[in-house]
């Protein structure tokens, strides 16, 4: 089955409403700045982590994602800014006194100890039994119960990842880092997992940062996500809103699919795009002229003649995504430009019975455009 | 389940507790440099002053050099040096290529046996091929009419070194010819090219950088080394005899210590050089390589086999004569077996307490040696924090590659000696001794670490603080097990070398810390030939031993490490 954040994925709400968090932030960084010699790795970067809350760090390599997850566990120090988490002014306190969790992309599990010993490695000054049953606990609860004895070698990456998060779980940490932990793994475990991480982070109710490049594994764990450009986040917020109202064209192309269509403003809710003049939202932002975006699921074929912003287009190449087709569209109207949309089996099949040479009316609907500079 | 969801945060660690356990690595860094200082940075600087400053301590520019090569003596003994070295590289490195290259790109039998040969000279001090060589062509040798007397001089040099330098060249091609392309070789055998025209066009160029490394290794060793030359080199003088003798037997330290800073150039080029070469050789192999594998060829494997049974047999020979020679009455003319050249004891030279303090030495060297070295390079390389201080201990770890024996010797002689020095009170002590080896042989030693090292999960230490467990104790329960393959190996080497040194020990012992090796020298120089046979027979066999046992924990921790290790290739 393939992810895909622009269907299922997002009709889901957020797990728990952000809004019952209303406390103020359990992890807050603020102003950070981080160089490494001429290049700014973090450029003044502030975020707030609430209480329980899953938040993902999401760009591109060399976005400084990593470097911030890094600074905030201590393995990195910042030039400049403060780190605050539950009351507690971490900002130059070292790694072993901030009291986290971390994940890590190679597990960093120790291959010369047994599971046991790895998971109770943290649960120093425990009495042997309680930690016995500790370990124990743990590892029934990543379901991995009875593998006690084994060596880290002798289980699956998918198992070891498992290991890792029952250790870095067992001493009750009150921070989660995750520090793109599930991207050496196949994409058929790194879904099970994605799951299995998610229940596990609820149960606990532990506040969790996770780091990756992979927008589709945030879409899934993350109640907000912070996408990452250059040292800054572009925007911070729940996948919905992320993927609906992007904040920057960074944001809108790094996330899913994205049309962009060059306008020259007519009126407050007209724009001139081609031969076209479509309607667009009032709201909108002023400007005289820039690109409209509008993501392919959202235009919409079969317009009837009551749609605005409905114009005829013929199909020109086609590409079949397993659960839906996206279509090259080309429009007299739009002379040069080639608009993508995202169509279901079922469109794609009535317009399959369509004659050849009628054209397809197809709209792009108000509210799906977006004003960029 | 009875897992409460925690929310509570945990206690924190108590910050004194973090403290120090930070204070205490940061401790051990400086501790570090101190060590290196004193063992390294002091000598190294009293040995530079000596060729810009007066006895005196007054500024003399450049006026000490002016007067050594003003010396008549000086530039025919300059010259005989460069000629003996260069021509020892070049006799060297084409016999330890022809062995090499059985060894890695034939298919001949007991591969492991050849090599086990080639590495024996490592374990005799360089005073043995000398001994060896007088009792074949010396004047009582089993083929003196060969030589002819000749072999005091140029051609007992040549042929001592050739034996001493050989597995240092064998090593680096070794390694140069276990790098090949296959698909250079099946593309050359495609296209029809002969046998020798594929080693001149595919295997010699892929190895140029391996040769020419080798080359400067073998001209450097030689031109440093006096164990050889001391013994067979007669009238022949040459640049380290000659410190040797101005600062033992003439007591001018000022004369010994410039020709000591005149070695010090060759063998700094030759450090700069390896360095650059081996830059290149790395982008020589792309990912994309696939191994070369031979396939058994019986002409090719044949010739290589006798090459390879050849030189075998000369290195078996020398170190054979030796040892018998120690064990007859009087070699060549009464071959009566006897054990009296062993009774050290009723000879000159130092007797069985040097034997001793060698195997002290060694002891000493390898256990502080093995913990220091590895526990720095640890330091350097997995803790945070004095970043600055780290980059300057790196840098100090490489510069005793560069440094010749008889260089750090001179220096250590000159700085510990010196009366103002606080730590004079080491001149002499086996302590001393100890900390000049492990200078010594630092940079093989921590580049061993430095590797083993690299090839953990480098997250391992930020897992640990995560849990709040303190670093020091993840480095002994995980990164030394892990490690102890290589600290064996390290712990070899490091015994094996201090078991067999002469060039930096010689200046620094007293007659209580007299040593195995200087015993050798000094019961030759007194003519007991025989004895000093016997002493270099034990040191071979002491070192022998060593390497054995090592190699035994070893595959005993294979063994026990069999539980972690099975998994891993998935």
């Amino acid at each position: 089955m393939m992810h895909n954040p622009s269907s299922a994925a997002l009709a889901l709400p957020p797990c728990q409403d952000p809004q019952e968090h209303s406390e103020t932030g359990f992890l807050t960084v603020q102003g950070i700045e981080k160089r490494f010699g001429a290049f700014t790795a973090l450029d003044r970067v502030s975020l707030e982590v609430r209480r329980g809350e899953m938040v993902c760090l999401l760009g591109p390599s060399g976005c400084g994602k990593t470097t911030l997850l890094r600074t905030i566990a201590g393995l990195e120090r910042q030039d400049a800014g403060q780190l605050h988490a539950g009351g507690r002014d971490i900002s130059h306190l070292p790694p072993q006194a901030r009291d986290y969790g971390i994940l890590f992309q190679s597990y960093a599990l120790f291959p010369n100890l047994t599971v046991a010993d790895n998971v109770a490695y943290g649960l120093t000054g425990m009495k042997r039994d309680a930690r016995r049953d500790r370990v124990a606990a743990m590892l029934d609860m990543v379901g991995l119960g009875g593998s006690q004895a084994k060596y880290p070698g002798q289980l699956s990456g998918g198992q070891q990842q498992r290991v890792a998060l029952a250790r870095a779980l067992a001493p009750s940490p009150s921070l989660l880092l995750l520090d793109e932990p599930l991207s050496a793994l196949d994409a058929q475990v790194r879904e099970h997992l994605q799951l299995e991480i998610r229940r596990l982070q609820k149960q606990f109710g532990i506040t969790t940062l996770m780091v990756t490049h992979d927008q589709e594994e945030a879409m899934v764990m993350a109640d907000r996500i912070a996408v990452m450009q250059h040292g800054r986040i572009e925007q911070f917020g729940t996948p919905a809103e992320i993927y609906r109202r992007p904040a920057t064209p960074f944001v809108a192309d790094f996330i899913g699919h994205a049309n962009w269509l060059p306008f020259t403003r007519i009126s407050g809710s007209q724009v001139a795009v081609g031969a076209l003049r479509l309607e667009i939202q009032a709201e909108e932002a002023e400007l005289p002229s820039g690109r409209l975006f509008c993501r392919p699921e959202s235009v919409e074929l079969f317009a009837t003649d009551a749609t605005a912003n409905r114009f005829q287009a013929r199909v020109t190449d086609r590409i079949y995504l397993g659960n839906r087709y996206r279509l090259a569209l080309a429009a007299d109207a739009l002379p040069g430009q080639t608009l993508l949309a995202d169509v279901s089996d079922q469109a794609h099949e009535r317009l399959a019975a369509l004659p050849a040479n009628d054209g397809l009316w197809v709209a792009l609907p108000r509210q799906a455009l977006q004003v960029f500079a | 389940m009875a897992i409460e969801p925690s929310v509570q945060p945990a206690p924190a660690l108590p910050l004194s507790t973090v403290d120090r356990s930070q204070g205490l690595l940061a401790g051990f860094k400086w501790l570090l440099l101190v060590l290196l200082l004193v063992g390294l940075g002091g000598p190294l600087l009293f040995i530079l002053a000596q060729a810009v400053l007066q006895p005196d301590g007054s500024w003399a520019g450049a006026a000490p050099l002016m007067a050594l090569f003003a010396n008549i003596n000086f530039l025919p003994m300059l010259g005989r040096s460069l000629w003996v070295s260069a021509m020892t590289a070049v006799v060297t490195v084409p016999l330890a290529y022809v062995f090499a290259y059985a060894l890695q790109r034939t298919c001949i039998p007991f591969k492991g046996l050849w090599r086990g040969i080639g590495l024996l000279p490592l374990l005799a001090p360089s005073l043995l091929p000398g001994i060896a060589l007088i009792y074949l062509f010396g004047n009582q040798g089993l083929f003196k009419e060969w030589m002819d007397g000749s072999i005091y001089g140029f051609w007992g040099i040549l042929l001592g070194e050739v034996f001493y330098t050989f597995p240092h060249a064998m090593m680096i091609l070794l390694s140069a010819l276990s790098q090949a392309d296959g698909r250079l070789y099946d593309a050359a055998h495609a296209m029809g090219a002969s046998r020798w025209r594929i080693f001149r066009t595919v295997t010699l160029p892929a190895t140029r950088y391996g040769i020419f490394g080798a080359l400067c290794l073998v001209f450097t060793l030689t031109i440093t080394d006096f164990g050889v030359p001391k013994i067979t080199g007669g009238a022949y003088s040459v640049l380290a005899v000659e410190a040797y003798k101005a600062v033992v037997g003439q007591q001018q330290f000022g004369r010994g210590a410039l020709i000591g800073l005149l070695l010090l150039v060759p063998a700094l080029l030759t450090f700069a050089l390896d360095g650059w070469l081996q830059r290149r050789q790395r982008a020589n192999m792309s990912s994309r390589s696939e191994a070369y594998v031979p396939r058994p060829d019986w002409r090719r494997d044949g010739v290589n086999l006798l090459a390879v049974a050849l030189i075998a047999a000369a290195i078996l020979m020398m170190i054979v004569v030796a040892m018998g020679a120690s064990l007859v009455k009087l070699w060549p003319y009464n071959l009566q077996l006897t054990l009296q050249h062993y009774d050290f004891d009723n000879m000159d030279g130092g007797g069985w307490l040097a034997y001793f303090n060698s195997l002290k030495l060694a002891c000493g060297t390898s256990v502080v040696g093995t913990v220091v070295i590895f526990s720095g390079a640890w330091l350097m390389e997995k803790t945070r924090g004095q970043a600055p201080l780290s980059a300057l201990l790196r840098m100090l770890c490489f510069l005793p590659m560069a440094v010749p024996g008889l260089v750090l010797g001179l220096g250590s002689l000159l700085f510990f000696n010196h009366p103002a020095n606080p730590f004079n009170f080491l001149y002499g002590t086996m302590s001393l001794l100890v900390l000049c080896s492990i200078v010594h042989f630092y940079t093989t030693a921590h580049l061993t670490a430095v590797t083993a090292l690299k090839q953990l999960d480098p997250e391992f230490e930020a897992a640990s603080l995560s849990l709040k467990v303190p670093l020091l104790k993840t480095f002994i329960r995980v990164t030394v097990p892990l490690c102890l393959p290589q600290m064996l190996e390290i712990f070899r080497y490091l015994f094996v070398s201090s078991m067999t040194t002469v060039s930096a020990v010689i200046f620094l012992y007293r007659p209580d810390t007299v040593l195995a090796s200087v015993a050798v020298l000094n019961m030759d120089d007194a003519g007991d030939v025989g004895p000093a046979a016997a002493m270099s027979t034990l040191i071979l066999l002491t070192s022998a031993a060593a390497a054995l046992l090592m190699h035994l924990a070893g595959s005993r921790w294979l063994a026990r490490a069999q539980a972690w290790r099975r998994g891993r290739a998935h």
